[in-house]
């Protein structure tokens, strides 16, 4: 776990939610006995909403759910899979855990790495691929597996991935 | 190959939705239940009855559990918590039956909840099912229209609150009360036990934590009886259909339903399971449950019957029943490396002994692995592991950590002696970082 996974950094930028993302909040804190339970969703809603969460996106949470803002940070930092500062638009994760490492996920890895000629957990100077190692995400039938931001694709190979790096560097 | 049971669904078309579903004959067991005057009792009876023991890994009797949530609670609610947080290295089987058959799980859990007079209840998945919880809110709002959630199920007077709740990346949290502490919105990290959570839950309640595929056994025990459940498998106290997820280096990977107790050679070489290993090679080892259960070697998975007791008998243990397979082309160092790798990463910080140990066994790996490793670093593997697990910690996660590091120095130690004098790998092929273990 990189250090990096301890700070919450700021935007510079207040962050308030749209008027569609409150009533999700709404929406979700009807279905818990406690304010606080509705944490974790409700970062995923400022996740989906800012890309990203700041230390003002944590502070608007903090203040909406009526807790401590270092409360949420160490909620925040502790969970891998919130982006504590922005990431391009295709989060390319890649599983090296046993069954993945088994069949040559690092190599896969390597060669994405490479190829975008940046370093995990960074982001290509254009902001469309950021690169990250993670652990078992539950494809070790189809390994390597790997996510693009929600969606898996499995089992990749270096054709595939080559092919699937071609098509996202494409998109507008 | 016997009857499908929690998988008879996958493939079918359509097979998420509700229509197909009870086309099927799904939710023919709640209606039993609800409809035919079954109480609570009754079914937490039927269940122990069945001796369906947890599929998440602890392998504990759920009816017993059950039975653990206090007669009189003193007012407050019960809550029943789906553990879908799948993270176990090597494990698939929850994903399966999430994205393919959502109402299979959902009519489990609207009946494991009636048993212990739940009023609301989460399932809690792990965050990169992203899939799966959109599948899983598709079907409950479905199961809602129609009438098998929300306020007085089918006329019966019961009613149940279902709620999808993300997880956001941590295995711990499949630890049931790290699941709960990550519920109330907090770290999760594991508490202390006692009280247990059937006593004391999520939010200061009594709460049941049961894995997925446990709560799709719970429709087939009321549609095809306790008994027909007991009788399925090797014996009493290993019965019932059973997930095995194969990975690794075998022809064939996937998730595959037998009776519980399917021998591990029919799983690995069977036709109608992983059909022998690719390239013809020969296996080296297998873990037989997950990154947490310790390695097993050739010649151990000879007369290696797939279930709680067969495998405890070996040492190690069936967890989740995720078989990872590794051939004879496999450096045994550089996949503890790895293994040890996963849990220096998953750590939750709570207890000194993990926190400091998971690092230092993935350290003293990495150098014997790099070549750079000195003779002692093997006995310092142990020494390392035995201060770390047996009750040092709040939970199993040091002891989990350490089965694959013991497990594989204990039984390979051949192989790390010689990485430690030639600083390379006893095998020739296989290794996936060349680079590494060059001199």
């Amino acid at each position: 776990m990189s250090d990096r996974r301890y700070s919450v950094e700021e935007s510079g930028r207040p962050a308030e939610f749209p008027p569609e993302a409150r009533a999700r909040i709404e929406k979700i804190l009807s279905r818990y006995p406690t304010k606080q339970a509705a944490l974790l969703p409700v970062l995923w809603v400022a996740q989906e909403t800012f890309g990203w969460i700041s230390k003002e996106a944590a502070e608007e949470v903090a203040r909406i759910l009526e807790l401590t803002p270092a409360h949420v940070d160490g909620v925040l930092t502790f969970y891998t899979m919130y982006n504590l500062r922005p990431v391009g638009k295709n989060l390319l994760q890649f599983c090296t855990s046993i069954s993945c490492h088994l069949a040559g996920a690092e190599r896969l890895m390597e060669r994405c790495t490479k190829r975008l000629g940046v370093g995990l957990e960074q982001t290509t100077p254009d902001g469309k691929f950021t690169v990250v190692e993670v652990e078992c995400i539950a494809g070790c039938d189809r390994a390597p597996s790997m996510m693009v931001n929600d969606t898996y694709h499995e089992p990749m190979d270096e054709k595939k991935l080559d092919a699937l790096l071609d098509k996202l560097s494409a998109d507008a | 190959m016997s009857e499908k049971v929690l998988l008879a669904r996958v493939g079918r078309r359509d097979s998420r939705s509700i229509a197909t579903y009870l086309e099927d004959g799904g939710y023919a067991a709640l209606r039993t239940v609800l409809s035919g005057g079954w109480t609570p009792e009754k079914l937490t009876d039927e269940v122990k009855k069945s001796g369906l023991r947890g599929r998440g890994g602890a392998g504990f009797p759920t009816g017993l559990k059950w039975t653990f949530v206090p007669k009189d609670t003193k007012g407050k609610p019960v809550y029943l918590l789906c553990n879908a947080d799948e993270s176990e290295p090597g494990t698939f089987k929850d994903r399966l039956l999430m994205e393919e058959d959502p109402h299979q799980v959902i009519e489990g859990i609207i009946l494991s909840s009636y048993a212990i007079k739940c009023r609301n209840a989460y399932i809690y998945i792990r965050g990169e099912f992203y899939l799966g919880a959109r599948i899983l809110d598709a079907a409950i709002e479905e199961a809602y229209a129609k009438g098998f959630l929300g306020e007085n199920i089918l006329g019966s007077g019961y009613s149940l609150d279902l709620t999808v709740h993300r997880g956001a990346g941590a295995y711990i949290c499949g630890e049931e009360t790290g699941l709960i502490e990550s519920l109330e919105g907090k770290r999760g990290q594991p508490r202390i036990k006692p009280p247990f959570p059937a006593v004391v839950g999520v939010f200061g309640c009594p709460t049941i934590v049961n894995n997925v595929e446990t709560l799709a056994c719970v429709v087939h025990i009321v549609n095809r009886g306790a008994e027909w459940f007991a009788k399925t498998g090797r014996n009493e106290k290993n019965s019932g259909p059973k997930l095995y997820c194969v990975s690794g280096h075998v022809n064939r990977p996937g998730v595959y339903e037998a009776a519980m107790g399917l021998q591990m050679k029919d799983l690995l070489f069977g036709a109608d399971y992983g059909q022998g290993m690719k390239g013809g090679k020969k296996v080296k080892a297998v873990i037989p449950g997950g990154a947490s259960a310790a390695m097993l070697t050739a010649d151990e998975i000879e007369d290696c019957p797939l279930d709680f007791d067969g495998l405890a008998a070996k040492k190690s243990m069936l967890g989740s029943a995720a078989i990872i397979v590794m051939n004879e082309d496999t450096c045994i160092v550089e996949a503890a490396q790895n293994l040890s790798k996963f849990f220096a990463h998953e750590s939750c910080g709570q207890c000194t002994p993990c926190r400091e140990g998971t690092p230092w066994l993935h350290k003293v790996l990495a150098r014997i692995e790099a070549g750079s490793g000195r003779m002692e670093d093997i006995d310092l593997l142990e020494r390392i592991s035995n201060q770390m697990a047996n009750g040092m910690t709040i939970c199993v996660f040091a002891d989990a950590a350490i089965a694959p590091v013991l497990s594989s120095v204990g039984k390979f130690r051949d192989e790390f002696r010689y990485h430690v004098e030639q600083k390379r790998c006893l095998v020739g092929a296989g290794a996936s970082r060349p680079e590494l273990v060059t001199a």
